[in-house]
């Protein structure tokens, strides 16, 4: 029994030392953009000695990247594009999830199966044509571009409908019993039950509006049109060998979104675990 | 009695499709602007060549397809989109999974591992990439300084890829983690009984039970996972420099695919080497599903 204890114990030590391992590996980067963005260009190129601390915090390359770049005008329209997709996503998502998953009426396996159809398909394969109808409208370098492929959501629709399957029918027919049209009854009693679907949704979709780089690298091209992900990607062939101010910028960019994860880390765990995992 | 009962049938019935179809009206239209017309355009535009000088759509037939078969930067960039697969999907995965068995039992500090380990899953690939890249340059880079080596990790045409795999690895893991530890929650905890009584602890339960039971979220992370390695893009573009030696032996389906149809503005062939995707990840899926029926169980 006291060997088997012992053995259990040091079972636990050996499974914290795996983990703060790979924590450390998960940390290194971000502690280097961090290191690297305070030091002298000679600091971050020195190889001997080997310089982990700068020796002076200097803010010097981010004097210079805030003055370069218009950080203000990144945030806004990085935080438009989020704000809008997600407004769109969970509110067409909502409605039609409600009807894939509750409702019985002509057309509804068809019109569901062209959302799985989408989900199959490679993303590229829309890229071209949604480019080019944006262009038509005259609409490059818009915040409406930025929004444009995420008026609505082939996965969020997959999610919603999964939220309102796993619901018992009771609440819904007595609210039928008390006349309530099917409107009313989606609006106040159904809608409200499947907030963690929405909430999921939500986070899933500002994620990736945050994380994507193609399509607001090809439709936004103006300066003051462009998004965080995008400005990086520009700024990077500027500044080749500015290690300091490549790496203030990376920082300046990840740092809202990493407080938010923070704070909303409950959130954003539950929110990726039920919107990815279950088919 | 039978006639109102038919009659209230009937009526709800209407209702149910006027209100069925109001709801699905936005989805569906944006579905079918955004997503279907533009499959068959893509389709269409594969048989065109973009003219000289913005000169219009010439009809080339199957010349673009003649082209990409014949074309060994697309062979090339087909067998990297592969090597980076390879080297991806399955570590990344194998990793995930012991780290959510590890994570799943109570234990102090688990939140914390946790948020760590999700935390690259936040940031913007562009300054992810950055960072590594930078944490890879062969001079002064941190790797080739901890360690007393001098690689070239993402200029030698032999290993850039997998260099950039390894990126992709880091920020996935804490993704497909979760995703692990939302289906291990499921598993219910007499299984787990039941197997200790008959003798299988640690090891053995993890391949007796856990394996067979998280089958299907196994199934599901590895489908979309190989789905979007297919689509490798973001990191290749941040990492690879187009003056990078190791370029051609790099750049991803995608990478050739943004290229063709933005910077050379051939949209044409942009079209072509998207629709070959799409075939290869339509046959890789299939097969997966067929294959499935060995290994998944749904109970």
């Amino acid at each position: 029994m006291e060997s088997m204890k012992r053995k259990s114990k040091l079972m636990n030590l050996l499974i914290h030392v795996i983990l703060i391992l790979v924590s450390i590996t998960m940390l290194i980067p971000f502690a280097w953009m961090f290191l690297t963005a305070f030091k002298s260009v000679t600091e971050a190129t020195s190889v001997d000695p080997f310089v982990i601390f700068p020796k002076v915090w200097r803010t010097d390359a981010f004097t210079s990247v805030i003055k370069n770049m218009n950080f203000i005008v990144l945030y806004k329209n990085t935080l438009l594009l989020i704000l809008f997709r997600v407004i769109c996503a969970v509110l067409t998502a909502t409605m039609a999830g409600y009807a894939f998953g509750r409702l019985h009426f002509k057309g509804r396996d068809f019109c569901f199966s062209l959302v799985l159809l989408q989900m199959m398909v490679p993303s590229q394969i829309f890229i071209i044509p949604q480019y080019l109808m944006v262009s038509k409208m005259g609409m490059l370098n818009t915040i409406f571009a930025l929004v444009f492929p995420g008026f609505v959501t082939a996965f969020g629709t997959f999610l919603l409908r999964q939220g309102y399957m796993g619901l018992p029918n009771d609440l819904e027919e007595a609210a039928r019993l008390d006349g309530c049209n099917i409107g009313q009854t989606f609006l106040y009693i159904m809608a409200p039950l499947t907030k963690s679907s929405m909430v999921a949704l939500g986070i899933f979709t500002a994620v990736f509006a945050f994380k994507d780089l193609m399509w607001p690298m090809i439709v936004n091209t103006d300066k003051d049109m462009l998004v965080l992900s995008s400005a990086l990607a520009k700024m990077q062939g500027q500044y080749v060998s500015k290690f300091p101010e490549l790496m203030a910028a990376s920082l300046i960019a990840c740092i809202p979104m990493i407080l938010l994860y923070i704070i909303f880390q409950k959130q954003f765990i539950e929110g990726i675990a039920t919107s990815g995992g279950k088919l | 009695m039978t006639n109102t009962k038919k009659r209230k049938v009937t009526g709800r019935a209407r209702s149910e499709f006027l209100w069925g179809w109001l709801f699905i009206l936005p989805t569906m239209i944006g579905l079918v602007i955004l997503n279907i017309i533009p499959i068959f355009q893509t389709l269409y535009q594969s048989f065109f060549k973009t003219g000289d000088f913005g000169r219009g759509n010439v009809f080339v037939g199957l010349d673009n397809y003649a082209q990409v078969f014949g074309d060994k930067e697309v062979w090339q960039s087909l067998i990297n989109t592969f090597k980076y697969a390879i080297v991806e999907v399955p570590f990344s995965i194998i990793i995930a999974l012991i780290l959510a068995v590890l994570l799943n039992r109570k234990m102090r500090g688990r939140g914390f591992y946790r948020t760590i380990i999700f935390l690259p899953m936040v940031a913007a690939p562009a300054a992810i990439a950055m960072v590594w890249r930078w944490l890879y340059n062969s001079d002064f880079g941190l790797i080739n300084n901890v360690f007393p080596i001098q690689v070239k990790w993402v200029s030698d045409p032999q290993i850039a890829v997998f260099s950039v795999a390894v990126i992709g690895i880091w920020s996935i893991i804490g993704y497909n983690m979760v995703l692990f530890i939302a289906g291990l929650q499921e598993i219910p905890h007499d299984f787990y009984e039941a197997a200790e009584i008959d003798g299988a602890t640690g090891v053995k339960s993890f391949f007796y039970i856990t394996i067979p039971l998280l089958s299907p979220t196994i199934f599901f992370v590895l489908v979309t996972r190989i789905i979007s390695a297919l689509q490798v893009f973001d990191l290749m573009y941040m990492v690879m420099d187009k003056s990078n030696p190791a370029l051609e032996k790099t750049q991803s389906l995608v990478y050739l695919f943004y290229k063709y149809a933005f910077i050379n503005k051939n949209m044409g062939y942009g079209s072509t080497i998207v629709i070959l995707l799409l075939v290869i990840t339509l046959i890789i899926t299939a097969f997966q599903m067929i294959g499935q029926k060995k290994w998944v169980f749904y109970n």
